[in-house]
C-alpha cells in the first residue's frame, strides 16, 4: 500500500515539477530589475519554505513521542528533520549561485542565508546524535529534546541574525519591490510539487527507519541469550 | 497494600521486549529472589521498581503508589552494580549528601548512626577514593540503608564480596527483615542470597518462569530451579 | 526446612516525615558539586588553562595592539568563555557516571528540576570564577579598561554565562552517556547558543572598551534576557524525559 503511494506521488511531482519548469524557462518572461537568474527564486524560497514545515513536523512529532511513547513518532520526526536537512540545503546552494551570478561572491551573509546556515548546523548534530545512540528508545527520547530545544532556538535565531546582519550594509539577494502576479503564482504554485516530493521523501526514509528497528530487535532477540 | 506490586509489565528497547507481561506481588516483609541468567532481565525490571527507568506497558506500585513519585521513592533504597558514591568525598560527607537528598531531619545523627553500624566510625573523614573494595561496599549499604526505607532493592550485591562484607550484608538484610521491610535482590544463584530469601522469581529471556516460596530443595540444589523451570541455555550463534 | 514466618511488625521507616524541600535539595547538589570540583580542581584548571591559551592564540592571530582588534576583542572574549566553558559543562554530568552516582540522584526523592538547577547553579559558579580570572588578563592582554563599565559589564556576563550555563548542563545531561561525549556537547550546544553568544558579544564590545550601552543596543539585551527565559523553561520542562529511561 505504501509502495504505491510514494509511487503515485513520486510520478504527480515529476510530472507537476517538468510541467512548472517548463513554464519557468519558457513561458515567463524575465524579471525586469533582477534578470533571469530571478527564476531560481521558484527553488530558493518553497525549499526554505518546505525545510521550516519539515523541522516545525518534526517538532510536533517529538512532544507527541515524549507523551505517547510510539515509536512512530520518532520515526517521522527523524525523516522529517533529514528531508529538512535536504530543502535546507538546497535553499543555500540556489542563494550561493545566485549570489555568485549576481554579486559574483559566493557566501554575501545575507541574514537569511545564514540564518538556514545555522538551522543547518544545528539540525546536523541531530542526526549526528541519532548515529550515536545504538538503542532505539533512548534515541529516540534524546532526539526529540534536541528538535524540541532546536526549534525553540529557530526564532530566536532569526531575530539575532537579522538584527546582527542589519546593522551592516551589505549586498541583499532580492530585497522589497513588487512580484508580477504571475511569478508570485508560480511561486506559491511550485512549492506544490516540493512538498509532495518531501512527503515521498519523507515516506521513505520513515519506513527506512522502522525496518532498521525491526532488524535491530530481531538482532537482539537472536543475541539475548 | 503491598509494599510491591507488579502487573502486565513490559519493555521495550525499540522493538525489543526486554520484559514481557511480568507480574507478581511481593507481601511485606518477605524478601524475594530474583533469579535468571545474564541478560534475563533482573536489572531492567530493578530499575523499573526503582523508579530508574518507566515500564512500556503496566504498573507498578511500591507501597501503593508509583515509584516516579517523590513521596515513593524516599521509602525505596537501591543498591546497584556500582557504589553510587563520590570518590572524592568522605565517607561522612557521603552519607550527610544523601540523607539531606532523602529529606532526613538530622543529617549528621543519621550519617553517625549508620557509619557505626557499618563499621566505618573510624574513616568516617577519609575520602572514598582511598577505601578497600570492602569499605566502599559496606559505605554503599549504609547509604541504601540511611533514610531507613521501606523496600530494599538490590542489584547482584554480593557480587565479588569478601566474606566479611558478605556477612555484614547479610546480618544487615536479616536485620531489616526483621524490623520488616521488604527485600527484592537479584542474584546469581548465590547461596548467601538464597538463604535470607523467603520467595523467589525466576525470570527466563524477560518472561516470569516461575514465582514462589523458597524452599529447602532450592536452598540445597540452587541450580534445581533452573532445570525445572528454566529454558536451556542455547548455544550462541 | 520451613520458610521462615513473615514478620509483619511495623516498619520503622524514618522518625519523621520527609523534608523534601527542592531548595534544599538543588543547594545540597550545587553545594556537592562545588565541593567535588574544589577537591580534584581538574575541570577548573584544564578550563583556565584553556582559556588562557586562546587569549594567547587570538592576540597572534589578530594583533592586540591595534585599535581595530580591541574594538572586537568584546567579541573574541565570549570565545574564550564558550570553549574553556565547555570543559566545565562536560564535566558536569561525566562526573556522576563513576560508580554509578547518577542513578542514586535519579532514584532520590528529588524532581529532575532540582538536579539539573543544582548542577547549572554549580556550572554557572565555575564558570563565573573562570571568567574573573580571565577577564584582568584579558584587559591586561587587549590594554581595555575592563571596569569603567564595570556594572552593567558585569551584568551582561552574568546574563550571558547563565545562557551558556543552562544549554551547557541540558546537553551534558543528554550526551552523558555518549561514547564521544565530549565532543558531541560542543557539537549540538554551541550552534544554540549562537544567539546568546551574538547578544553577549555585541554587548561587551563597547562595554570592553569603557562605552556605555545605547538606545540601540537594548535589543541585545532583551534577546539575551529572552534567550534566558525560555531556555530556562525548556530546560526544566524536559530534563526528566532526558534523566528517565
Amino acid at each position: 500500500m505504501r509502495n504505491k503511494t510514494i509511487a503515485v506521488l513520486s510520478w504527480f511531482t515529476a510530472l507537476l515539477l517538468a510541467g512548472n519548469l517548463a513554464v519557468i524557462l519558457l513561458v515567463l518572461p524575465d524579471e525586469v530589475q533582477q534578470g533571469p537568474i530571478f527564476r531560481i527564486i521558484f527553488f530558493h524560497v518553497p525549499a526554505a519554505w518546505t525545510a521550516f514545515l519539515c523541522f516545525f513536523g518534526a517538532m510536533i512529532a517529538s512532544v507527541l513521542y515524549l507523551v505517547r511513547k510510539n515509536l512512530r513518532y520518532d520515526a517521522f520526526a527523524a525523516a522529517a528533520t533529514e528531508v529538512g536537512l535536504a530543502f535546507g540545503a538546497a535553499n543555500l546552494l540556489t542563494g550561493m549561485i545566485w549570489g555568485h551570478i549576481i554579486w559574483g561572491i559566493w557566501w554575501t551573509w545575507d541574514w537569511r542565508l545564514t540564518s538556514m546556515l545555522v538551522g543547518l548546523i544545528i539540525y546536523a548534530g541531530y542526526v549526528m546524535l541519532r548515529r550515536a545512540i545504538e538503542e532505539a528508545t533512548e534515541r529516540a527520547r534524546m532526539s526529540a529534546v534536541v528538535s524540541i530545544l532546536a526549534f525553540a532556538d529557530v526564532p530566536i535565531i532569526f531575530f539575532s541574525i537579522k538584527w546582527w546582519r542589519t546593522q551592516h550594509p551589505q549586498p541583499v539577494i532580492y530585497g522589497g519591490g513588487v512580484m508580477s502576479p504571475a511569478y508570485k503564482f508560480m511561486l506559491f504554485f511550485n512549492w506544490i510539487p516540493l512538498l509532495l516530493l518531501a512527503v515521498a521523501l519523507l515516506l521513505i526514509r520513515m519506513r527506512q527507519e522502522q525496518t532498521g528497528r525491526e532488524i535491530d530487535a530481531l538482532r537482539r532477540e537472536m543475541h539475548a541469550f | 497494600m503491598k509494599p510491591v506490586e507488579i502487573a502486565g509489565v513490559w519493555k521495550f528497547y525499540g522493538d525489543f521486549p526486554a520484559l514481557r507481561d511480568i507480574g507478581f506481588d511481593v507481601e511485606p516483609g518477605a524478601s524475594m529472589a530474583l533469579l535468571g541468567r545474564n541478560g534475563a532481565g533482573k536489572t531492567t525490571l530493578l530499575r523499573i521498581l526503582a523508579g530508574l527507568s518507566r515500564p512500556g506497558r503496566g504498573n507498578i506500585r511500591i507501597c501503593g503508589a508509583d515509584p516516579r513519585e517523590r513521596s515513593t521513592r524516599h521509602s525505596i533504597g537501591i543498591l546497584g552494580h556500582g557504589i553510587s558514591l563520590y570518590e572524592e568525598l568522605s565517607a561522612v560527607e557521603n552519607l550527610r549528601l544523601f540523607a539531606r537528598l532523602y529529606g532526613l531531619e538530622n543529617p549528621d545523627r543519621a550519617a553517625s548512626e549508620w557509619l557505626e553500624r557499618t563499621g566505618l566510625e573510624k574513616v568516617r573523614d577519609g575520602l572514598v577514593r582511598e577505601f578497600s573494595r570492602g569499605m566502599r561496599q559496606r559505605l554503599a549499604v549504609a547509604r541504601a540503608f540511611l533514610h531507613e526505607p521501606a523496600v530494599l532493592l538490590l542489584d547482584e550485591p554480593f557480587t565479588a564480596l569478601d566474606d566479611r562484607a558478605i556477612a555484614l550484608l547479610q546480618s544487615l538484610l536479616r536485620d531489616a527483615i526483621a524490623e520488616g521491610r521488604t527485600i527484592v535482590l537479584s542474584t546469581h544463584q548465590l547461596r548467601e542470597a538464597l538463604e535470607l530469601a523467603t520467595h523467589v522469581a525466576l525470570l527466563v529471556r524477560g518472561r516470569l518462569a516461575y514465582t514462589g516460596a523458597r524452599t529447602g530443595e532450592m536452598l540445597e540444589d540452587t541450580g534445581w530451579l533452573y532445570r525445572q523451570y528454566g529454558e536451556p541455555q542455547s548455544a550462541p550463534a | 526446612m520451613a520458610v521462615p514466618a513473615v514478620r509483619r511488625a511495623p516498619i520503622r521507616t524514618g522518625m519523621k516525615p520527609p523534608r523534601l524541600s527542592f531548595l534544599r535539595q538543588t543547594l545540597t547538589v550545587a553545594w556537592k558539586d562545588l565541593r567535588s570540583e574544589l577537591r580534584t580542581k581538574e575541570a577548573i584548571n584544564a578550563s583556565l588553562s584553556f582559556a588562557v591559551v586562546i587569549l594567547l592564540l587570538f592576540s597572534a592571530a589578530f594583533e592586540p595592539t591595534e585599535d581595530q582588534t580591541r574594538e572586537i576583542s568584546g567579541g573574541l572574549l565570549w570565545l574564550v568563555f564558550a570553549f574553556a566553558g565547555a570543559l566545565i559543562l562536560n564535566r558536569s554530568f561525566a562526573r556522576e557516571l563513576a560508580n554509578d552516582c547518577l542513578d542514586a540522584l535519579i532514584a532520590a526523592p528529588m524532581s529532575g528540576a532540582a538536579l539539573f538547577l543544582g548542577k547549572a547553579l554549580a556550572n554557572f559558579v565555575l564558570l563565573s570564577a573562570v571568567e574573573a580570572v580571565c577577564l584582568p588578563v584579558f584587559g591586561a592582554f587587549y590594554n581595555v579598561h575592563v571596569t569603567r563599565q564595570f556594572w552593567p559589564l558585569a551584568g551582561v556576563i552574568a546574563l550571558g554565562t547563565w545562557g551558556l550555563t543552562v544549554v551547557g548542563t541540558v546537553f551534558s545531561a543528554l550526551t552523558v552517556n555518549l561514547r564521544l561525549r565530549e565532543l558531541m556537547l560542543p557539537v549540538l550546544g554551541y550552534p544554540i547558543l549562537i544567539p546568546c553568544l551574538l547578544a553577549a558579544m555585541h554587548l561587551t564590545a563597547p562595554l570592553v572598551m569603557g562605552d556605555p550601552l545605547t538606545a540601540e543596543l537594548a535589543q541585545w539585551v532583551r534577546l539575551l534576557v529572552a534567550f534566558d527565559v525560555i531556555f530556562s523553561a525548556l530546560a526544566l520542562a524536559l530534563i526528566e524525559s532526558v534523566m528517565v529511561r
